[in-house]
């Protein structure tokens, strides 16, 4: 018993085993309780899609070797504009969400760049000042958003307000345009197969590059930049490369993320969003220096199978509680330090 | 009179993991003597000092065997607080000295003299003040027995080397019972005043009857002050001598002398028509710890050249600097156009490949595959091994198959033992990383390879197949290589000429049949100055 358990934490990690313990704990108390499973099976496939691309952005900027990407923010921020800008435009549709993914690309590149600048000053620092750049962009942008020109009623506050609401409701525009996209029946309810399907296919491109020529110069720089650089290899190049498409992932994950949650939400509302990002792939297996697309979608997966089913059961348990909320805090802040102590104690 | 002795070490045996790298040493330092222990890098010194500490990593390596009498009486030294209780105090290479404090605090570091106060005698002594006057008359005292005339109060921080080493033998000559000294190198980092004024200390030190053991590199400076001599070699102690039967030439024999297995039985007859494929001018590097100051050396094509010399001497910076992995200045050309230095991938372009010495640090992707590792360079730099996705150039796929057939070829041609292309490199013994390494660099078709520490933490079979493969890419493929190494046995059993670098200068090129004096006086860097007096 004791040999089987040191094999599987060998093997998994200690994260992914004891979340997959406890998620398995979960759905035994949630049949018990007589919960509606098909519901809690299609709300995670849900959350799965709508997080998903966020969590797989974490996957160049730890191959580069800049680590887990705390200034995620900075994506979020680009997508964010870009989905303001393609309701300005007044598309609805698909037509809009394809525009707001094709205009937070640019932005995104250009913020990527200048991230990947200042990373590239303080090597070895990169997660806290990461971190720290994505605090500072959210309260920049809660500026911004006050007092960037938009004029679509549906934005701005109501009655002859100046800036955008807080929310902003997608619900004519690109509302669960993928979630809806050939949705599969099961039982009663109906499954999000364009959302996963488009996280598949951000998962395979992402997979196909890992084994360009970029992709093998970036693993490269990360791994050992030394080795890198006796190579030939422009270290910094690779990792402003890593970083810059980790922001164009963080933009065009927060749309995906928004027309299935259905608002865009400004503010202060992308303040910690990194955080579960990172303790997604982090549960999945990866650390701050190696990360596989098979920890994006394992992690995705077990992280928010945890949270959507966690939130019912124990809210059936202890009612008048929201401790659930507080289990989803524990387990990703939890799982983040777990990640953190393990940087460069392994060698 | 017979001085007595203050310490005998008689047949002290130490090895580390089977490894055996003390065999049997015996070394007796009399009262009042300067006795210097000379002898190459790796030849046991440091395992034999760390004996004398009683430092922990003899211990929980097992410990060693044989007796150690210290004045008198047979002693166990299980830590460096046993060590200093006895009375032997260390000077040390790299200075132990708290920049921010004051001489005085840093000589009487630990050891503070202290008084009571009125608050000390109700509280307890932990409470007690310091007694400034009594710590800096005692520091003066120190310092005046070292002929150093300086403020005792000054901080420590921006002062010159020479007056940080002074400090740190004053701290030991504070000490009361200190009875032996051991000084490691104290001279590597002095200007030739300073290591003068060193030296004339040492005298005034032991004239107080304190004994000095002296370890250095420097043969004339083991002239001038030591009383008797010990070498060591691989863990032998080969020779003893006192200063009156001692010359530089018979201590640098003792020092380098070995027998040398010649692998390549002829040696490349001179007036062999060769041209230079590589001329390097000038050649300055910044490389920390092998600083290379102005070489100048030529390079025959087709030949096997070694660079020798201490550790610490600059041998390691010349492939590192003309491979861009240091910064370098100066002129190098191969085929007689010059070479953008400072740049690895305009090196590998024009044909030179690098082997590192730091094979797990620089050489190697660790957690990734042989075949990848072998591939790496090539696909990045001359764009092999790689395919268009779906026919679209630009999007540069690498090339699974290509990649797989060559590591293959590669792993059967140089025998590289794993479970197979796919194995990650850090689980290869040293011999197969080393191969992987060579494997990386022929991929790139190198017209000149740089091998660096080709056999270092290898075991002897391995390093046998390492030099083979070495002769073989030489004589088969006529691939010029310009090896560097530690171990001049090895630079002789293969190499055509071997290069000595001392103090990041050329000191001279040698035949590998050349004399043992002669290495030895290169090694030490008084090769010059002796040939003159010969002459």
């Amino acid at each position: 018993m004791k040999s089987l358990w040191k094999k599987l934490i060998e093997k998994y990690g200690f994260p992914k085993v004891s979340i997959v313990i406890f998620l398995i704990a979960l759905c035994m108390t949630a049949v018990m309780q007589n919960q509606h499973m098909p519901g809690l099976f299609k709300d995670s496939l849900v959350r799965i899609g709508m997080n998903g691309i966020l969590v797989l952005a974490m996957v160049p900027s730890i191959m580069s070797g800049t680590g887990l990407n705390f200034g995620l923010s900075l994506g979020i921020m680009a997508g964010l504009l870009a989905g303001c800008i393609s309701i300005e435009l007044d598309l609805t549709g698909m037509t809009a969400f394809a525009v707001a993914v094709l205009i937070s690309i640019p932005i995104s590149i250009v913020v990527g760049w200048l991230y990947g600048w200042l990373l590239n000053r303080v090597k070895g620092d990169e997660m806290t000042v990461g971190t720290y750049l994505g605090f500072s962009i959210v309260s920049f942008m809660s500026i911004g958003w006050l007092l960037i020109p938009f004029k679509s009623p549906e934005m701005i506050w109501a009655i002859g307000g100046k800036g955008l609401r807080t929310t902003i409701a997608l619900t004519d525009r690109y509302a669960k345009i993928l979630d809806e996209f050939m949705a599969m029946p099961f039982f009663d309810v109906m499954l999000p197969t364009g959302a996963l399907l488009f996280f598949a296919l951000c998962c395979y491109l992402m997979w196909l590059f890992t084994r360009s020529k970029t992709g093998v110069a970036m693993m490269a720089a990360g791994d050992n930049p030394k080795f890198a650089s006796s190579c030939g290899i422009n270290v910094d190049r690779q990792r402003t490369i890593g970083t810059i498409i980790s922001t164009v992932l963080g933009g065009i994950g927060i749309l995906v993320y928004a027309q299935s949650f259905g608002f865009l939400q400004l503010y202060q509302a992308p303040l910690m969003m990194p955080f579960g990002a990172i303790a997604a792939i982090l549960i999945g297996g990866a650390t701050a220096k190696s990360a596989k697309i098979s920890h994006v979608i394992s992690g995705t997966i077990l992280f928010q199978a945890l949270l959507t089913i966690s939130l019912p059961v124990i809210n059936q348990m202890m009612p008048e509680s929201n401790l659930s909320e507080i289990v989803r805090i524990i387990v990703s802040n939890g799982v983040i330090l777990y990640a953190l102590t393990k940087v460069g104690g392994n060698d | 009179m017979e001085a007595r002795n203050i310490l005998q070490m008689t047949n002290i045996e130490k090895d580390y993991f089977g490894n055996k790298v003390l065999k049997g040493i015996n070394l007796n330092v009399k009262a009042g003597e300067i006795h210097a222990l000379v002898g190459e890098n790796g030849a046991g010194k440091s395992t034999l000092m760390n004996i004398i500490f009683g430092m922990p990593v003899i211990h929980s390596t097992g410990g060693f065997s044989g007796e150690v009498i210290f004045d008198g009486e047979k002693v166990e030294i299980k830590s460096p607080n046993d060590a200093m209780k006895f009375g032997i105090g260390m000077v040390h290479q790299e200075f132990m000295l708290l920049p921010g404090f004051t001489i005085t605090e840093n000589i009487k570091l630990n050891r503070e003299i202290t008084k009571h106060n009125p608050i000390s005698r109700i509280l307890g002594p932990a409470l007690k003040s310091l007694d400034i006057d009594k710590m800096r008359s005692d520091s003066k005292k120190a310092l005046d027995t070292l002929g150093m005339n300086i403020d005792d109060w000054l901080p420590v921080a921006g002062m010159p080397v020479g007056y940080m080493q002074f400090i740190e033998i004053a701290r030991e000559i504070d000490k009361e019972n200190i009875k032996l000294l051991v000084f490691d190198e104290p001279t590597a980092v002095l200007t030739e005043s300073e290591a003068d004024k060193l030296l004339d200390a040492m005298k005034t030190i032991t004239a107080r009857g304190i004994s000095i053991l002296f370890i250095t590199h420097r043969l004339d400076e083991v002239m001038a002050v030591a009383d008797s001599i010990t070498v060591m070699r691989d863990g032998e102690q080969v020779d003893f001598m006192t200063n009156a039967e001692a010359t530089v030439e018979k201590i640098a024999q003792a020092m380098v002398g070995r027998k040398v297995d010649r692998i390549v039985k002829t040696v490349k007859d001179e007036n062999e028509q060769h041209d230079i494929i590589l001329s390097i001018k000038n050649l300055k590097v910044d490389m920390p710890g092998e600083k290379v100051n102005g070489i100048d050396l030529e390079i025959k094509r087709g030949e096997i050249i070694g660079i020798g010399g201490l550790a610490g001497q600059g041998k390691i910076g010349i492939a590192n600097g003309i491979m861009g992995l240091h910064n370098a200045i100066g002129e190098v050309y191969k085929n007689g156009e010059l070479l953008e230095l400072n740049n690895p991938k305009k090196a590998y372009e024009r044909k030179l490949a690098f082997v590192s010495e730091d094979r797990r640090g620089v050489g190697l992707l660790l957690d990734t595959s042989i075949e990848t590792n072998i591939a790496i360079t090539s696909m990045q730099l001359q764009g092999k091994f790689l395919k268009p996705l779906l026919g679209i150039k630009g999007l540069e796929m690498k090339d699974e198959k290509g990649i797989r057939q060559w590591a293959l070829g590669m792993i059967k041609d140089l025998d590289i033992r794993c479970v197979g292309p796919t194995q990650f490199t850090r689980r290869l013994s040293g011999g197969n990383q080393q191969k992987v390494c060579i494997a990386r660099a022929l991929t790139m078709e190198p017209d000149i390879l740089f091998v660096s520490e080709p056999t270092r933490g290898i075991d002897i079979g391995a390093k046998k197949l390492v030099l083979d493969l070495l002769i073989k890419l030489n004589k088969e493929f006529g691939m010029t290589i310009i090896m560097t190494s530690s171990e001049l046995g090895e630079l002789r059993s293969i190499c055509d000429r071997i290069a000595i670098v001392y103090g990041g200068k050329l000191e001279g090129i040698l035949d590998p049949t050349d004399s043992d004096v002669n290495f030895g006086l290169m090694m030490a860097g008084e090769y010059s100055a002796h040939k003159k007096e010969v002459i």
